[in-house]
């Protein structure tokens, strides 16, 4: 007797959990000859201010982990993704019509990518922060600090090595994210967010939201408890806009990128993540 | 008479040599403006003291076209080593110049002249001689290999601390090989001009620093000018939204350093005459004209009716007046604008049943003065307690505990600086852990230094300024 499959439900991971759409809503993914392979949860306005909240509570804890345990629990996010990588080979071969060994070179390059930044969690800030040596008795250290919470649009064509890339540099200095998954290819995403749910990744830290960008990115943008804003994947929406839309709490900006060097992995993503703290404490006169 | 009566002591203004009227600094030359010129007066006497050049967009203009001219045919192809030498220059002529760069600040912007002697400039000139250095070591900034210019760099600058913030934003936007157009405040334009006249006497190339005086407008026309590589802006943070909106999708790389309402939290165990000291500093310093002033007093719970005591016989010591007397402790408030500002907020504290007090103490008639005030009996909810005043006004709260310190420090949409008074090393370093802002003083306040990064978290703005941080926003590809 043939096994009849169980398939999975897709759906959002705000806060921990894998709750359904507030509104109800999905979409139906398809393979790039238009073939059904799931109905993925199309979140809402009040699921990206759920996440927002989720983050908003994550952070702080996050943030407030030793380096060496956020880089600790980044490496078990990649172990994890290994163990999983026929699965995530799968999706991406279905989602984007690629050929197995192409799927895998995506795999192998997301873990790789996982575990270069995993490695920086404890690295970063010394080579980011500076000794600053003022004209008088004081003691002065600047250090990077996470800028909190950051909401970032993935790049629209992959289906995990860009998500991997965006996420994973937010993560390094203890911000807490919201993401938007690739419209067309979201299927890794919610398995990704699976993998960071049994990787003793803090609940909240990271929320994942499928759906339309050009529908939640604008209430993302002009959200007050959003610290920054990473439109890396974000070239086909009307990103000036959903710029202008930050301005008005002043968040970081990130423009978008586009090409096969879109969010390769750089030192400088964490940082552009970052707020430098300068601490001056007196010295006594001896 | 009592002890601290002193007779008069003002500093000479025969060192100045002032034109009666200056015009715009582009490509080297002082030239008249498109615009109609205004007069700039002394806020301690509302006297006259210049007329000033007015840009309009068609000055902006031939601004930027000489910096690009300059950046292009000139200051982009020198060695970093000459470019540090110019700056170099720069920083001892400012020295040289200092006793006339501060009697011309203090009387243009009202501040004390024992603050523009001994503070201000003195800043300015370490400002260029930290960033001189830098010009030939770029390669060592950790930003990468080569690091490269932006190119054209459009600054526009605050009327509370001119000429210094001058230095912060000209002496990097150089060092990393950019040339600049820099506007001042339409209050306080007169230092920049002079500093026109040093740039003159350093033979630096024609275009590589251009002044352009004026309002509001011709700001606007400056940052939004579509030749402009880098904005950098230091005002309120209604302006600087203005400017990320404005700028928005330009590619323009952009730092701005905003306003602040910095908590100044002081401990149980806080060394209480250094803590006095430092909270009379954090908000009466330049009047309190300052984004970082420690406006929010957090005092604990236990000292504060001992803390608010002591502040107020501290605070009948202060001595307001001339600024350009050597004596004075606090000068005039810098326009007629903030004045109005400034008191339409403390009658607001007062009508929304905070205690306002200040010390006796005679005003002249003629300038703009406002008398420090102390207001106790403030709520989080109060608007003295939630907007920036930018004035000799400090709000007093109180906490019990460190978390509800913090807790208070952090709540407003500000980040930009705060102070912790405490004789515990590591309850120091936990507060300062959990803080959002961007500079800390621990038993300190208001300190500044060329080699330490400044700048704000949250709507305090981004960026930094001083330090290798602060030649990481005059540079591509560095974040």
């Amino acid at each position: 007797m043939t096994h009849i499959a169980v398939p999975k439900t897709y759906k959002l991971f705000i806060g921990g959990a894998f709750p359904r759409s507030e509104s109800g809503r999905v979409y139906e993914v398809t393979t790039p000859r238009g073939v059904f392979l799931a109905n993925a949860a199309q979140a809402s306005r009040k699921d990206a201010r759920d996440a927002v909240v989720a983050a908003r509570a994550a952070v702080g804890g996050w943030a407030g982990a030793t380096a060496y345990n956020r880089g600790q629990v980044l490496y078990r996010v990649a172990e994890v993704l290994e163990g999983r990588r026929t699965q995530f080979e799968d999706e991406i071969v279905r989602q984007e019509g690629v050929s197995v060994s192409a799927a895998r070179a995506q795999v192998d390059e997301a873990i790789d990518r996982w575990v270069w930044y995993a490695g920086w969690a404890d690295k970063f800030a010394q080579v980011a922060g500076n000794a600053n040596p003022v004209a008088g008795p004081y003691f002065n250290l600047s250090v990077p600090e996470p800028t909190g919470v950051v909401a970032i649009v993935a790049p629209q064509d992959s289906s995990l090595l860009g998500l991997v890339s965006a996420v994973a540099p937010a993560l390094v200095p203890g911000n807490a994210v919201v993401v938007v998954a690739s419209e067309r290819h979201p299927l890794s995403a919610i398995t990704l967010a699976e993998v960071f749910a049994t990787s003793d990744l803090p609940k909240g830290v990271v929320n994942v939201l499928t759906g339309s960008p050009a529908e939640i990115a604008p209430w993302l943008a002009s959200h007050a408890d959003v610290n920054a804003l990473d439109l890396v994947g974000a070239s086909g929406l009307e990103w000036i806009d959903l710029e202008i839309a930050a301005a008005e709490t002043l968040k970081r900006v990130l423009p978008p990128e586009e090409g096969p060097d879109a969010a390769a992995p750089a030192l400088a993503r964490i940082q552009a993540l970052t707020e430098t703290k300068t601490v001056w404490h007196t010295k006594a006169m001896l | 008479m009592t002890f601290l009566d002193y007779a008069p002591a003002p500093e000479s203004t025969a060192l100045l040599n002032l034109q009666p009227e200056y015009g715009l600094f582009i490509a080297g030359e002082f030239s008249p403006a498109g615009g109609e010129s205004f007069t700039t007066i002394s806020p301690a006497t509302e006297k006259p003291i210049a007329r000033i050049a007015h840009a309009d967009a068609g000055d902006v203009d031939r601004a930027v076209a000489a910096a690009r001219k300059a950046y292009d045919k000139t200051w982009s192809r020198l060695s970093g080593r000459d470019r540090g030498k110019y700056l170099f220059r720069i920083a001892r002529l400012v020295q040289e110049r200092a006793r006339e760069l501060a009697v011309a600040e203090s009387l243009d912007n009202g501040k004390p002249i024992k603050e523009s002697r001994d503070v201000d400039i003195p800043l300015v000139a370490a400002w260029f001689f930290y960033y001189a250095g830098w010009a030939d070591k770029l390669d060592h900034a950790g930003l990468g290999a080569n690091p490269r210019a932006l190119g054209v760099a459009a600054q526009v600058i605050p009327w509370n601390f001119p000429l210094l913030m001058l230095a912060w934003k000209i002496a990097p936007a150089l060092a990393a090989g950019n040339t600049v157009v820099l506007k001042p405040a339409e209050t306080t334009p007169l230092t920049a001009l002079l500093f026109a006249e040093i740039v003159q006497q350093a033979d630096l190339p024609a275009g590589v620093v251009n002044i352009v005086t004026g309002a509001g407008e011709t700001g606007r026309a400056l940052v939004n000018h579509p030749d402009v590589n880098k904005v950098a802006f230091t005002g309120s943070t209604a302006v600087g939204r203005e400017i990320a909106r404005s700028t928005a999708g330009s590619g323009k790389k952009v730092t701005l350093e905003l306003g602040g309402k910095a908590a100044n939290i002081v401990f149980d165990d806080a060394p209480i005459d250094q803590a006095i000291e430092g909270i009379v500093n954090g908000i009466f310093f330049n009047q309190g004209h300052v984004c970082c002033a420690g406006s929010r007093l957090l005092v604990q719970e236990s000292i504060h009716d001992d803390v608010v005591a002591r502040l107020k016989v501290r605070l009948e010591t202060l001595r307001v007046g001339d600024p350009l007397d050597k004596n004075t402790d606090v000068g005039a408030i810098n326009s007629a604008e903030q004045l109005a500002r400034i008191r339409e907020l403390s009658d607001i504290g007062e009508a929304e049943g905070a205690e306002r007090w200040s010390p006796a103490c005679s005003l002249p008639d003629q300038g703009f003065w406002f008398a420090p005030t102390i207001f106790t009996n403030v709520s989080t909810s109060h608007r003295i307690a939630r907007e920036e005043i930018f004035g000799p006004v400090l709000s007093v709260l109180s906490f019990r505990t460190p978390a509800e310190a913090v807790a208070k420090a952090n709540n407003t949409p500000y980040g930009l600086s705060a102070g912790i008074w405490s004789d515990k090393g590591s309850r120091i370093l936990a507060v300062a852990d959990k803080l959002r802002a961007g500079v800390i003083w621990a038993n300190t306040f208001n300190r500044f230094d060329p080699a330490s990064p400044f700048g704000g978290y949250k709507e305090s703005g981004y960026g930094r300024e001083g330090g290798r941080h602060g030649l990481a926003a005059y540079l591509r590809g560095a974040k």
